[in-house]
């Protein structure tokens, strides 16, 4: 069985983004992080690795070249077998390219299972897994709290609205990770070592014959939310009904 | 023309307030775009709701009745929900930012080669036209995106639309020869584990009571809060700490990764307020937090502010709100 699995970098959650003159975010300084919810899907493929026999598992970034860093750090030191990175200008795609590109790798690939975030925690668009599954014509099961394997059929968990869902889906197929789904590892200090002699591979769109990543959606302006300012201070429960009364009038 | 298809959401034959939030967004875009509205009902035994949309200005209500249909499986939803954008020309298909529409709306942007604006939460006017306001970065950024391709594919974050009015007037039901069976395909529903609830859905409360880690366990959470909520009628949320250390089921999870909210009171129990929670209900009216510190993330957005012990200001708080009767 081979699996592939993405590493995507994205900005802190805890950095402090501003908007420049062009109305733009301003990235200078800012730290990135792999996508949580991609460490995630990285830890669902090596525990199905180590609970299946000959498995390979092959983790894919898109973006510039500090994407690389984030494919050998986030996803072969902690034990994934090889990295494929395809170089693209990631501002410049929407989750319709992304998709496209992931596409196009996997038609190289031909993994039995691709697993993904759930959402990139920057565009927190949650789209590109159920966007490939389209593409490709594969069934898909999205926010998995849990994942195994029986006989030739993915068995999947999903997190949504008003409890817990579960779905057999044929492989190959594309699985999306919700947080839950299980604890991330560290990559010890022996697989950072063995990262450094893993195989990556180099794509460009042009190599992958894609022939169009124009992005269908757009940002044309960006905007800080207004802003909420902090209340009072009640001194105890009676003054809190108080205020929710006279003042909220919620009560 | 303009069409805009919205793809209706229900549950044991009821329209859910979610349909309603979207017809919301449609109508805005609709406005602005000179569109006319259809409704679309997928699922099996529909008849009902289709007949209780009736009054709300759509067109056309497009009925997929098919017992292939009756579990929103995304690959056979997403296809019956293209066709019939394509057989009735609709340029905008809108559903909501639920986890169903979630779901299953990329694959319909996908089979429309359409582009695709997640978690809308305001139709805006650009320098190139209509476009739509959404957050990103956990809600840190508000960013104005627009659609290029023909078609536009768009979900709506229910909390920050009205529920659509009804207008009056009737549209027309027409039934939709659905054949999901061309992308049914190796996908086998096996269960689903209900979240059992007498409460209203988080969704749909006027007010939300939400638990945190610092109530210790999952004692200690419903104990806490079961008797807040039904001091106030409300349903319960969660931090996600409280759902990944099992104090609450996984729906209830409040935040950027969970449900957004926007009630008109939320009452954060022992919380302290993450950028990824705040991110779920900093849009409600009125915020009160309850917790023993009051330097907290949380003590930034909240109105009112009670530094205590969970554990004694609340039973104190619930008792007080019932001998106010
Ligand atoms: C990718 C990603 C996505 C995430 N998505 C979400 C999300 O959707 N929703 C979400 O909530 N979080 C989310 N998180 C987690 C978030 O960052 C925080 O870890 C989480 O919200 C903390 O939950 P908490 O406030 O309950 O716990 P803590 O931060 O541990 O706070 C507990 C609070 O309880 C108070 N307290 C302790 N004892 C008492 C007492 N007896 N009485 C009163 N108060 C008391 C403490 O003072 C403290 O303020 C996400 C994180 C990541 C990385
Ligand atoms: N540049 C990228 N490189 C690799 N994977 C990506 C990239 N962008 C998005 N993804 C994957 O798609 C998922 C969903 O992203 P999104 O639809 O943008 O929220 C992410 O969690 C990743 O798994």
């Amino acid at each position: 069985m081979k699996i592939l699995v993405t590493a995507k970098r994205v900005t802190d959650p805890n950095a402090k983004l501003v908007i420049n003159d062009d109305g733009n975010w301003i990235d200078d300084d800012v730290e990135y992080i792999l996508n949580p919810f991609c460490e995630n899907a990285i830890e669902a493929a090596l525990q199905l690795a180590e609970a299946g026999d000959d498995v390979e598992t092959v983790a894919i970034g898109i973006g510039d070249d500090e994407v690389q860093r984030f494919i050998r750090q986030g996803a072969l030191a902690r034990g994934v077998d090889r990295g494929i990175w395809v170089e693209a200008e990631e501002a410049e795609l929407d989750s319709d390219g992304i998709a496209r590109i992931l596409k196009a790798v996997v038609e190289k690939e031909e993994p039995d299972l691709v697993l993904l975030g759930k959402q990139a925690v920057d565009g927190d668009s949650n789209q590109v897994a159920q966007l490939l599954a389209e593409m490709l014509g594969w069934p898909q099961a999205t926010f998995a709290s849990d994942v195994t394997i029986e006989g030739n059929e993915a068995i999947v968990t999903r997190e949504v609205d008003g409890g817990l869902e579960t779905l057999a889906i044929g492989m190959p197929c594309v699985v999306s990770a919700d947080l839950r789904l299980n604890d991330p590892r560290y990559a010890s200090l022996a697989g950072i070592m063995k990262a450094k002699k893993k195989e990556m591979d180099e794509y460009e769109p042009d190599d992958l014959d894609i022939d169009d990543l124009d992005p269908k959606v757009r940002v044309v302006a960006m905007h800080e939310p207004a802003g909420r300012s902090a209340g009072v201070a009640v001194a105890d429960v009676d003054e809190l009904i108080a205020k929710l009364a006279t003042e909220a009038r919620v009560i | 023309m303009s069409k805009i298809l919205v793809v209706a959401e229900h549950g044991n034959g009821t329209v859910r307030k979610a349909t309603l939030t979207t017809l919301q967004m449609a109508r805005d875009l609709a406005a602005k775009k000179g569109s006319s509205i259809d409704i679309a009902v997928l699922g099996h035994g529909v008849g009902g709701v289709a007949e209780a949309l009736k009054g709300y200005g759509a067109e056309t209500i497009h009925v997929a009745d098919h017992a292939d249909l009756a579990y929103p499986l995304a690959p056979t939803w997403a296809k019956v929900i293209a066709d019939i954008a394509q057989a009735a020309d609709a340029d905008v298909v809108a559903m909501s930012a639920s986890t169903t529409g979630k779901d299953i709306l990329p694959r319909v942007a996908a089979r429309l080669e359409a582009g695709m604006a997640s978690d809308v939460v305001a139709v805006v006017d650009t320098d190139d036209g209509p476009g739509f306001r959404r957050p990103m970065w956990a809600g840190a950024l508000l960013a104005d995106v627009v659609i290029d391709s023909d078609v536009w594919v768009v979900t709506a974050r229910g909390s920050a639309f009205d529920a659509a009015a009804a207008t009056g007037g009737s549209s027309d039901i027409e039934a939709f020869a659905a054949d999901p069976a061309a992308a049914a395909s190796r996908t086998r529903f096996v269960k689903f584990d209900a979240t059992a609830s007498d409460r209203p859905s988080l969704d749909e409360a006027d007010v939300v009571v939400a638990g945190g880690r610092g109530l210790k366990s999952a004692e200690g959470f419903s104990q806490v809060m079961e008797p807040l909520a039904d001091a106030f009628g409300a349903a319960i949320g969660a931090s996600r700490a409280a759902v990944d250390d099992g104090y609450a089921p996984n729906d209830y999870q409040i935040g950027q990764t969970g449900k957004v909210v926007a009630p008109q009171l939320y009452v954060a129990v022992a919380i302290s307020g993450a950028i990824q929670h705040l991110a779920g209900m900093k849009n409600s009216k009125v915020i009160v937090a309850i917790n023993t510190r009051d330097d907290e993330p949380i003590h930034k957005i909240a109105d009112y502010s009670l530094k205590a012990d969970a554990f004694t200001a609340v039973p104190e708080l619930v008792e007080k709100l019932a001998a106010r009767g």
